[in-house]
């Protein structure tokens, strides 16, 4: 297991008001998804618990790509991860910040 | 004077000394392995019939069982090697040299075998290319191939599962060779004559069913999302741009998803009837309900698929079949359909280099290629045209005179199981090369036939690269977070982006949010079976229920 940390300078912040979202599931190849509300001036907190080792990079690029196509802020997003590929990452990150934007992004 | 029939006397020879151990055509099974040390000279050149999916099994194993020190030093001439005896004919020394297509879950022993020295190969070859040789420099001299049932003048009923009986005895029966028959039962009339008496010499009734391996079945269970994106855009961005009829399908999840996306995505988009109706296929158990929602007008077969017989048996207008009612595959007829008659492959790999060059390739097996090397490949021969490819034709747009281009496609997630990167700098096929001594890497698909990678991050359109350093970003540019991929130059990828070179989701119109796997015909094993009216019936193995 890896313990991994990003922080994102974020976009507009999302009201506290929205609900926490979870997706995905802790399958082999999968990975689960906890979108919460958190004050955090403003800036995306990232935190990936992987079985994968030395991925560091590479989620820091599918992060950096993801919160360019989501400008929101004030959240906190914990992931579960059980050696999905990026491509999954992604879809989940993608499916779980529409759930959670709602009409609000 | 010149003896011209030498082949001749000799297999007069061969024949009176088996002779003894057969009523006629017919061998008693336990007295095949005398017969086969009467028949075989040391040196031959033996075809054991070693398909993708049925096999001689029975003869395999008493081939292996004969002693080196009567049969040696034989020269084995086999399309696939999928069984454990393929190879003890090697560890034995029975036989010495090997030339081969495809030698799947064989292709860790054999890498070992081939560096202890125990083998020589010769080449490994596609399909078309060792049939080709079976009929110039390795006709095999003794041929052990496989039926469902034989009567006592030889006569031979394949079944489904022909594949590739009908090249392996025409070779051989046609230059004074042996033909030898394994069959599941001799009865006294065959349901029809697949291959007529006179070509074969003995038959024997095999103890047991031959092996079948149901090597097409996908359980759609097991299709994940990206699959279903990456089904979306070869539909919208190939199938539908190009209007591909005439086509083939590899082998995998990646073809399952699209095949099971017929009935429900490309029909949402109007494309029944305008895309994918006649194909050269293997009847996939996933293309159950594409068939039923009237997309498909005609499928040949290489070979047929566990549990599909009744299915195919209620479909003659769909598939080839006989007035038996069964169907009659044929790999080499039917890879040339994939090669010159189809304008789309479209097929999974396992590495692609930056020139597009893609291998299933890797270190420590020597497994060989299926039938994708024939079918994904432009085939310079062909002269027909059809609006796919004189368009993608246009497209390559390579000098003054028109031509048109076949469509290989090569769909692939951009990493695969434990992060395998699909993209690399160099092949495995390269160090392969070396250390099996080899004349060439093993390369599945060169990278000049490829016309488009489809990953989950865009589809890259070759045909319009301009330079090779236009390829390499337009194959960077869909690599996704690999090194390759990682290693884009950002401005070239945009305007290759801009130009139309790549296309991503959201320039098909495809919303990766909507890849679910609910669009999928059928979701289980349970689902194709429903969706065939109860006439599939999957093997114990793809049965939960």
């Amino acid at each position: 297991m890896e313990r991994l940390e990003f922080e994102f300078a974020g976009g507009k912040p999302v009201a506290a008001r929205n609900k926490p979202v979870l997706a995905g599931v802790l399958g082999s190849g999968n990975l689960e998804v906890l979108v919460e509300p958190a004050d955090l001036k403003g800036r995306v907190r990232v935190e990936v618990e992987t079985a994968a080792r030395g991925f560091g990079p590479i989620w820091q690029a599918v992060l950096t790509d993801v919160f360019e196509r989501w400008k929101l802020g004030n959240i906190r997003i914990s992931i579960n991860d059980a050696g999905a590929t990026p491509a999954v990452v992604a879809l989940r990150l993608d499916q779980a910040l529409q759930e959670y934007a709602g009409g609000d992004a | 004077m010149r003896e011209w029939n030498r082949l001749g006397l000799n297999k007069a020879e061969r024949m009176e000394r088996g002779a003894a151990l057969a009523q006629g055509k017919v061998v008693p099974p336990a007295r095949i392995g005398e017969l086969l040390a009467q028949v075989i000279e040391s040196g031959d050149r033996v075809c054991i019939e070693g398909n993708n999916q049925k096999q001689a099994d029975f003869l395999a194993s008493a081939l292996a069982g004969l002693d080196p020190a009567v049969v040696n030093d034989l020269h084995i001439v086999q399309s696939v090697l999928a069984l454990p005896s393929h190879l003890d004919v090697f560890e034995t020394g029975v036989a010495s040299r090997l030339d081969f297509s495809f030698s799947g879950q064989q292709s860790a022993r054999l890498a070992r075998l081939l560096s202890a020295g125990q083998l020589r190969i010769g080449a490994i070859h596609t399909y078309l290319e060792l049939f080709g040789r079976y009929f110039t420099d390795l006709t095999p001299r003794v041929s052990l191939v496989c039926a469902a049932a034989a009567d006592a003048q030889g006569n031979l009923y394949t079944g489904g599962n022909t594949e590739d009986t009908p090249v392996i005895v025409e070779a051989t029966a046609f230059r004074r060779g042996i033909v030898i028959a394994q069959v599941n039962e001799i009865v006294d009339h065959v349901p029809r004559v697949d291959i007529p008496g006179d070509w074969v010499d003995f038959v024997v009734q095999s103890p047991r069913p031959h092996y079948i391996e149901p090597l097409f079945t996908r359980d759609p269970a097991q299709i994940s999302e990206i699959q279903v994106l990456m089904a979306m855009m070869a539909i919208k961005g190939i199938y539908a741009e190009y209007g591909v009829k005439r086509l083939n399908h590899g082998i995998g999840f990646d073809t399952a998803a699209i095949e099971l996306l017929l009935p429900t995505y490309a029909e949402s988009l109007g494309l029944r009837g305008k895309i994918a109706t006649h194909w050269a296929l293997n009847p996939h158990p996933a293309l159950i309900p594409a068939i039923e929602a009237g997309f498909v007008e005609s499928v040949h077969s290489f070979g047929s698929e566990l549990g599909m017989e009744e299915y195919i048996r209620a479909r003659p207008d769909v598939f080839f079949t006989g007035p038996d009612g069964s169907m009659r595959s044929n790999r080499a007829l039917s890879q040339t359909a994939g090669l010159y008659a189809c304008d789309m492959f479209i097929g999974s790999t396992l590495q692609i280099d930056l020139q597009g060059n893609s291998s299933t390739a890797t270190l420590g097996r020597v497994s060989g290629f299926g039938g994708a090397p024939n079918m994904g490949s432009d085939a310079r021969g062909r002269r027909h045209g059809t609006e796919t490819w004189l368009r993608a034709g246009r497209e390559a747009g390579t000098g003054t005179m028109p031509r048109g281009r076949k469509l290989v496609v090569q769909m692939v997630e951009t990493f695969r199981e434990h992060m395998a990167p699909a993209f690399v700098e160099k092949l495995d096929a390269w160090e392969l090369a070396e250390t099996a001594g080899l004349d060439l890497p093993p390369v599945m698909i060169y990278g000049d036939d490829v016309t488009h990678i489809l990953t989950e991050e865009g589809i890259a359109n070759l045909l319009l690269c301009q330079n090779e350093q236009e390829r390499e970003q337009a194959i960077r540019g869909v690599a996704g977070y690999t090194p390759v991929g990682l290693a884009r130059d950002k401005a070239m990828v945009e305007n290759l982006r801009d130009r139309g070179v790549i296309r991503r989701p959201a320039d098909l119109g495809v919303d990766p949010r909507d890849a679910t796997r609910d669009l999928l015909a059928a979701r289980s094993m349970k689902d194709l079976v429903h969706a065939s009216g109860g006439l599939y019936d999957p093997p114990a193995r793809f049965r939960s229920w």
